[in-house]
């Protein structure tokens, strides 16, 4: 379990271009961040950079003593664009593998379809999904899975207003729990955060 | 059920639908073997001759046709990022995948071999074998075309690219294979080429996930 994320002194290039340098962060349990930025300015790959997914150029990211490679494979949901989920399978399948694959079980996966009203369209293949049910069945692992640091890119965008409302508070309730929260925004949180404006 | 049979499951549904699938596959086989014939000639003596090596070129081919959709939509759809987060190493992931595969179409396809050679004339005698080596030759493919679809991860026309990395990985199976059958049709020893069928497949087994684990992570990150 890690209680802390710490970034120190990163930077990242993509492509030939420094999309950051020299930046910090420090997280604790119950903390969420809000990170901002204009388009391209090095959101996304902050957040893979955290999950491991992309190399930093220089600066290091701790998980508060934990084994990097370790916080990562147990402790980290990680629910961007690009969702993993497979058109043609069904929203059932789609939502138990993940689970299982998180850490969860069937059960939890069941538990997590109620939270997230999945329960109707669990017979419907991912390529009927509207864009928010879609992103509701991405983020039903972080209900059906229980790790401790959530890296959201946009996870509020394609939600309507009273699903953004719910997700809110399933949110703060993962902080109350002392989990930790990073996501990539263009529009508030509904939760208290610490900002971090990558275009500044 | 744990993570590594939800992921077997995952994985063969996939392949099973992944470009056709099995029925593909095997679609493509009788294709190409039934082309040998009216490219050669249908005089038997002659057929019967090239017949077990003609089914297994066929099933190198065919072995290829799904491939380079193993890691690309994975890498595509975001799923990739995911499998990598888990406590899984990813490169036992990767080889569940390519056990997926051959599952989904190497088996399917050992199955015909037999089939199809004995059409093209080759005695039934030498159906148990061809199917042997077919089902070790299966796994070769499958863990070494992996590399190869794992290599041309983001490039454009990976599929292609795909075919071009992995042929020469498919030249040891066919050697070993076809001179096995070979010896084995004329009663000579087997043996020695069947074993080194096995060899190479457990090598693929052994390294194919290591390279195909360092692959993704670098066309990750």
């Amino acid at each position: 379990m890690i209680s802390e994320l710490v970034i120190s002194d990163a930077s990242v290039r993509r492509g030939g271009r420094v999309l950051f340098e020299g930046l910090g962060l420090t997280l604790a349990a119950g903390q969420a961040c809000a990170l901002t930025g204009p388009n391209g300015s090095g959101k996304t790959s902050l957040l893979r950079a955290i999950a491991g997914l992309v190399r930093l150029e220089a600066g290091e990211i701790g998980f508060g003593g934990a084994e990097p490679a370790e916080a990562r494979a147990a402790a980290v949901h990680f629910v961007g664009h690009q969702d993993g989920l497979k058109p043609g399978r069904t929203v059932r399948e789609e939502l138990v593998f993940w689970s299982v694959w998180s850490g969860g079980t069937e059960a939890s996966a069941a538990a997590a379809a109620e939270t997230f009203d999945l329960v109707r369209l669990l017979d419907l293949e991912v390529r009927r999904l509207s864009a928010g049910q879609r992103r509701r069945l991405a983020l039903s692992r972080t209900a059906a899975a229980p790790r401790p640091l959530w890296l959201l890119d946009e996870p509020l965008s394609p939600l309507d207003a009273g699903w953004r409302a719910r997700v809110g508070e399933l949110m703060a309730g993962h902080l109350a729990d002392g989990g930790m929260i990073v996501a990539a925004v263009h529009d508030p949180l509904p939760i208290p955060a610490v900002a971090l404006d990558l275009g500044a | 059920m744990s993570r590594f049979s939800a992921l077997l499951a995952r994985e063969t549904a996939l392949a099973w639908g992944r470009g056709g699938g099995p029925l593909v596959a095997v679609g493509f086989y009788a294709g190409v073997a039934t082309l040998i014939p009216l490219a050669i000639g249908p005089e038997p003596d002659r057929l019967a001759a090239i017949a077990p090596g003609a089914a297994w070129v066929a099933l190198a081919l065919a072995s290829l046709l799904s491939l380079d959709r193993l890691f690309e939509r994975d890498f595509e759809d975001g799923a990739l990022d995911l499998l990598a987060l888990s406590p899984l190493p990813l490169e036992l992931t990767c080889a569940v995948k390519c056990l997926g595969q051959w599952l989904a179409t190497g088996a399917p396809l050992a199955a015909a071999a037999p089939v199809a050679a004995i059409a093209l004339g080759a005695s039934p005698a030498l159906a148990p074998m061809i199917f042997a080596c077919a089902l070790l030759g299966g796994v070769a493919f499958a863990f070494m075309g992996g590399i190869g679809a794992a290599l041309s991860l983001g490039a454009r026309r990976g599929g292609l690219l795909t075919a071009v990395i992995v042929l020469p990985l498919f030249v040891p199976p066919v050697i070993f294979g076809g001179g096995a059958l070979d010896a084995f049709a004329s009663g000579l020893p087997w043996k020695a080429g069947f074993a080194l069928l096995g060899a190479y497949a457990a090598a693929a087994l052994a390294l194919g996930p290591l390279a195909m684990a360092a692959a993704c992570r670098n066309a990750l990150s």
